[in-house]
C-alpha cells in the first residue's frame, strides 16, 4: 500500500509538471496555463458579441492575493478534514494494539 | 466547469434550477438518513467533503496550455452512494459562488448539476459497473473517479452550447468549441483525480477498515499492519 500510493503521488507530480516543461507559448506577450472557465467566456463572447452578464456577483476579491487566500483557506480547510479523519482512525488503531 | 456569474440566460438559469432541486432534496435526504442512523460516519462523511473541497481549489496545468481543476465528487460517491455527495458538491460550488466570484448565484443551478449530480451518478455507475464486472477495487475507483470528473466538463459544455449555438453551425458546432475547451483540458486532471482518489482510499483502507467494512467497501488484500 505505502508503495503504491508513494508511486500515485509521483504520477500526479509528473503528470502536473509535464505540461508546464513542454508547453511554451509561441508569443512572449501572450499568457499561457490561464483559466478554461475564462477562456468559455471568451468564446461565448465570439459566439454571442452581444450577450451581456445579467447579474453581477455580490462580492468579488479584491486583488489576486486576496483570491489566493481563499483558495488556499479552500484548500486547508478540505485538508483538515481529510487529515482529521485518517489521524483519528490511525491513533484509534494504534492505541487498540 | 463554473459557468460564471450571470452567463447564462435567464430561463437556462431557472430551468437548470429547477431540475437541480429534486436531487438536492433527495441528498438532503439522505444525509440526514446517515447522520441519524450512523452518526459514527460523521468522520467519513467530513473526509469526503474535505475531498471536494480540496481537488476542487487545485488549479492544474493542462496539456493545453490552460488550467482547470478537478472536482473530488467521485471518492465520496464510491463510499455514500451519489446523493450525499450532491450535497457536499453544493456546498463546495455555494463557497465558490459566494467568497471566490467563481461560478455564482444564477449558476448555481447549472453548476451544481454539471459537477454534483452528473459527476456522481457517472461515479455511481461506473463504480458499481466495475463490482459486477469484478474489476480490482481499486481500478473502480480510479475509473469512477476519472470517469465522473470528465463527465462533469463533459455536461459544462453541452449546458454552455445550448445557451450560446453557433450562429452557423447551431448547437453541435457550439458544442466542439466548449468541449475544446474543457473537455481535452480535463483529461490529464481527470487522470490526476482518479489516482488521488485511489490514494485517499488506500490510507482510509489501511487505517478504517472497519468503519469502510460497514460500508460495504472491501478490505485491502495485502495485511495492511497500521504499525510503522
Amino acid at each position: 500500500m505505502k508503495r503504491q500510493n508513494i508511486l500515485l503521488l509521483l504520477a500526479c507530480v509528473a503528470i502536473t509538471v509535464a505540461p508546464l516543461l513542454f508547453i511554451k507559448s509561441g508569443d512572449e506577450k501572450k499568457e499561457i496555463f490561464t483559466g478554461a472557465d475564462g477562456q468559455a467566456e471568451g468564446v461565448i463572447s465570439k459566439i454571442s458579441p452581444d450577450y451581456k452578464p445579467w447579474f453581477e456577483p455580490f462580492w468579488e476579491p479584491p486583488s489576486g492575493e486576496i483570491e489566493g487566500l481563499l483558495f488556499g483557506l479552500q484548500a486547508a480547510i478540505g485538508a483538515g478534514l481529510i487529515g482529521y479523519c485518517i489521524g483519528f482512525y490511525r491513533g484509534r488503531g494504534a492505541a487498540k494494539e | 466547469m463554473h459557468i460564471m456569474e450571470g452567463y447564462l440566460p435567464v430561463t437556462h438559469a431557472i430551468g437548470w434550477t429547477a431540475a437541480t432541486v429534486p436531487f438536492l432534496g433527495y441528498g438532503i435526504k439522505k444525509l440526514g438518513a446517515q447522520l441519524r442512523k450512523h452518526p459514527e460516519n460523521r468522520l467519513l462523511l467530513g473526509a469526503s467533503t474535505g475531498f471536494v473541497f480540496v481537488l476542487s481549489s487545485l488549479k492544474i496545468p493542462s496539456v493545453t496550455g490552460s488550467c482547470s481543476h478537478p472536482t473530488g465528487i467521485g471518492f465520496g460517491t464510491t463510499l455514500f452512494g451519489p446523493g450525499i455527495m450532491f450535497v457536499s458538491g453544493f456546498v463546495v460550488l455555494l463557497f465558490q459562488a459566494l467568497l471566490l466570484a467563481h461560478g455564482g448565484l444564477t449558476t448555481l443551478g447549472a453548476n451544481t448539476f454539471s459537477m454534483a449530480i452528473v459527476g456522481g451518478l457517472v461515479a455511481w455507475g461506473v463504480y458499481r459497473a466495475g463490482a459486477t464486472l469484478r474489476l480490482p477495487f481499486a481500478l473502480s475507483v480510479f475509473l469512477a473517479a476519472m470517469l465522473s470528473d470528465l463527465a462533469t466538463y463533459v455536461t459544462t459544455s453541452l449546458q454552455l452550447a445550448l445557451a450560446f449555438p453557433d450562429p452557423a453551425g447551431g448547437f453541435a458546432a457550439s458544442a466542439v468549441k466548449f468541449l475544446s475547451i474543457f473537455a481535452l483540458t480535463q483529461i490529464p486532471l481527470a487522470i490526476i483525480e482518479g489516482l488521488l482518489s485511489v490514494f485517499v482510499m488506500n490510507l482510509l483502507r489501511a487505517h478504517a477498515a472497519q468503519q469502510l467494512a460497514a460500508l460495504s467497501i472491501p478490505a485491502a488484500q495485502s495485511s495492511t499492519k497500521t504499525n510503522p
